[in-house]
């Protein structure tokens, strides 16, 4: 929604004026001025069900008098308002000019008061074991807007407390109130419709239809969005109470759609990601696959201490032999779209201070057409933008291969890059020395002269250029393993070796002075001011490249994708 | 400043002699001895602890044997000198407690850190942490010193219930289950 395009209107809540985009839904106008209107079922990306009520408001407009068109006016000569004699619910209405809402007079308390008592008749008190306890609109609105005491003396309804919607989602039906979001989510956004109700009134039900599930690979959406806890997520099941979980922004690596994520930690410990609001690049959705990226940061096969051929080093050591190395012959540098454009920018420079041919590797797989792109690497535009390519890299590294056999290449340098899966075998790998920078172990590690153990993308911060040229950042959400740096950090201290520079490990705002200045489309970037919903670069110096991305929910490919052309290479 | 001259006047015979001064004494030790003991052979004598005494935090069962804790960790929240460490757990599905849902997989309270505020009693909408009679905690090492689920529920036994809370649901899941309410 670009406001500034907008028609503004002037509307009138409780009494004062206030300027709002035209047309705006009407909880969304107020939430903008500052004016809560308490909502369950309507939600911002999903159609208007109007069914839970309690956003009932008083409304009202400028009477006109019939014949004339003419505005009625009172004694004072001001505007005579015309209230509607019942409530009408918020979501349902659009902001017009000259509206006029009442959200805190005794009829709009009442109202609220009512849908409160109404929806607590079967609520069950399960707010001691209930996952949604601390974010629940339900417990939130019945403090703010509830009679506070109860009346109901009669038995509640008992209904199913643990039914398995589908691999991820469980249900307990008790606590749902029916405001049909996640069967509206599941229609409209993911459009695989397999839930619904069945029984009437107070036995209404929510299920999944015969022989359905909910097992899309959007699903957990539906338990972001459920306001109360009827719908909770397998792996997040009772493992934290919400109010201890700290959320830090950050970026899904998942592929280069680049979903804007939210991260909930506790002391050091990842306990769930959830999407963050980006009306760009994925509104209010994201993958369930992404969500369980987090696993790696405690994968078994984690590598945590620095190695020189195979035995363990210290930090010193290896940067030394890397150095030594690096001086034994042509030197070949594999980079991967999963550095953050800092640790590309990095290697850049130690490209320059050490020459070598760089090799890229493109990892495409299937996309879903909506927020997983066919490109599974979130940074491969960072690639482009800092020059370490020039143009779409190949799939493998077939002609890192031929160079090694020609015994043309006696050091490989690889960043988180499996050369082995790449299309480059042990033997040829043992011709060579490799030095290998990476989070996990994989099928090249035990080839590995030295190993350098990286950070994942939750243990330290930077930025990823995403599909749409869209630069975003990501902050540092956990402390990595003792003793662990940057790959950023390490780099600037093999350059300061190669250079005798005194090395100092450069913070992102110092790099990005730098990489400023050198790339034009990033020129005029400040590291602490790229927003949290992204910058979006001038990319038409790439306009011509055959990407793979597909169109998704915010993209569309500017030229045709690779699969269209793949015979021109 | 006023001057309060003392008495220095020289001892007569008798009291040269020091006897009133050892006699008086002995009156004394004589009186005490004649009279009954206050003093309690503590730690083989124990006072008696009022009720509502703040002692160390334990963890109870309500008469039906069921452990109350529902791990909701508003206790551990709560703790002022953060004593308190919950692992929440889930109860299987076929666990006789099943319709609780959730109960903690350890509950740890560091008996160093306490200090024996009783908000943990407070806060907890289950009833299930009290604070006891237990005043003494002694151990050899700090690990000893953090209580795990096991010894605090030995500490804290069953206390009677007012509520009942859990039965009840369990009774109307029955009721419904054979086809009464709804």
């Amino acid at each position: 929604m670009a406001d500034s395009e907008t028609k503004q209107v002037t509307i009138n809540i409780d009494g004062v004026e206030h300027r709002v985009p035209d047309g705006l839904n009407l909880v969304d106008a107020c939430e903008g001025v500052g004016v809560e209107i308490p909502h369950y079922c309507y939600h911002p990306k999903l159609s208007v069900a109007g069914n839970c009520r309690m956003c009932l408001v008083e409304m009202g407009m400028p009477m006109r008098d019939r014949a004339t068109g003419e505005p009625v006016l009172d004694d004072a000569g001001a505007p005579k308002i015309g209230w509607m004699p019942k409530p009408a619910i918020a979501c349902a209405s659009k902001a017009m000019p000259g509206l006029h809402i009442k959200t805190k007079s005794d009829l709009t308390k009442e109202c609220r008061e009512g849908v409160m008592e109404f929806l607590l008749v079967n609520h069950p008190l399960d707010c001691p074991i209930c996952d949604q306890a601390g974010e629940c609109r339900l417990q939130e609105f019945a403090t703010d807007y509830g009679r506070g005491f109860s009346r109901f003396v009669e038995e509640k309804n008992v209904k199913p407390k643990r039914t398995k919607l589908g691999p991820r989602v469980i249900l307990d039906d008790e606590r749902c109130i029916l405001c049909s979001r996640c069967v509206r989510f599941c229609e409209e956004i993911d459009e695989n419709p397999v839930l619904g109700f069945t029984e009437r009134g107070s036995h209404s039900t929510l299920s999944c239809f015969p022989g359905k599930q909910l097992d899309s690979n959007y699903s957990l959406n539906t338990v972001d969005i459920c306001p109360v806890g009827a719908l909770t997520s397998t792996d997040f099941r009772f493992k934290m109470r919400v109010w201890f979980l700290k959320p830090t922004p950050s970026i899904c690596t998942e592929s280069s759609v680049g979903v804007n994520t939210e991260v909930w930690t506790r002391e050091g410990k990842i306990y769930r990601i959830t999407p963050r609001r980006n009306d760009a690049v994925n509104d209010t959705w994201m993958t369930d696959s992404g969500r369980s990226l987090y696993q790696q940061v405690e994968a078994e096969n984690r590598m945590k201490s620095f190695r020189v051929d195979g035995n363990k080093a210290s930090l010193g050591e290896a940067v030394q032999r890397v150095r030594e190395l690096l001086t034994v012959g042509p030197v070949a540098y594999v980079a991967s779209g999963h550095m953050s454009v800092e640790d590309q920018w990095m290697l850049r420079k130690l490209a320059e201070a050490e020459p070598g041919a760089i090799h890229f590797v493109y990892h495409t797989g299937e996309g879903d057409g909506r927020l997983i792109s066919k490109d599974k690497t979130p940074n491969l535009r960072g690639g482009l933008l800092t020059g370490l390519i020039k143009g779409i890299p190949d799939a493998h590294l077939h002609s890192l291969r031929d160079k090694l056999e020609a015994g043309e290449i006696k050091t490989i340098v690889s960043f988180g890059e499996d050369i082995v899966k790449a299309g480059i075998s042990p033997e040829l790998i043992k011709k060579a020395n490799l030095v290998y920078f990476g989070a996990l172990r994989d099928d090249c590690t035990d080839y590995a002269k030295v190993l350098l153990p990286a950070l994942t993308v939750f243990e330290r911060s930077g930025s990823f250029v995403n599909q749409q040229f869209r630069l975003q950042k990501f902050s540092q959400i956990v402390p990595g393993p003792a003793g662990l740096l940057p790959t950023t950090a390490l780099l600037a201290r093999l350059i300061g070796e190669i250079t005798g520079q005194p090395a100092t490990a450069p913070s992102n705002p110092q790099m990005w002075r730098e990489i400023a200045a050198a790339v034009p489309q990033f020129s005029g970037v400040e590291f602490a001011k790229i927003p949290t919903t992204g910058l979006e670069l001038d990319s038409s110096a790439f306009a011509t490249l055959p990407f793979v991305e597909e169109k998704g929910w915010h993209f569309e490919p500017v030229a045709e994708p690779a699969g269209a052309q793949s015979s021109h290479h | 400043m006023a001057v309060k001259v003392v008495d220095r006047s020289p001892l007569n015979l008798w009291e040269k002699t020091y006897l009133p001064q050892v006699l008086g004494g002995l009156k004394i030790t004589l009186d005490q001895m004649l009279k009954p003991k206050i003093t309690l052979q503590y730690p083989e004598e124990r006072p008696v602890i009022p009720n509502h005494y703040r002692g160390v935090p334990t963890l109870v069962r309500d008469p039906n044997g069921r452990e109350k804790c529902v791990s909701c960790q508003l206790c551990e929240f709560v703790c002022p000198p953060k004593a308190i460490r919950i692992t929440p757990g889930e109860i299987s599905e076929d666990d006789e407690a099943a319709h609780v849902e959730k109960r903690p997989k350890d509950f740890e309270i560091n008996m160093l850190r306490c200090i024996y505020c009783g908000m943990c009693q407070e806060v907890c909408p289950e009833e299930a942490i009290f604070l006891q009679d237990t005043y003494s905690v002694s151990g050899y090492s700090r690990e000893e010193l953090v209580y795990h689920k096991a010894k605090l529920y030995e500490l804290g036994g069953t206390l009677p219930d007012q509520h009942y809370k859990w039965d009840r649901k369990k009774e109307a899941a029955e009721k419904a289950a054979a086809g009464g309410h709804h």
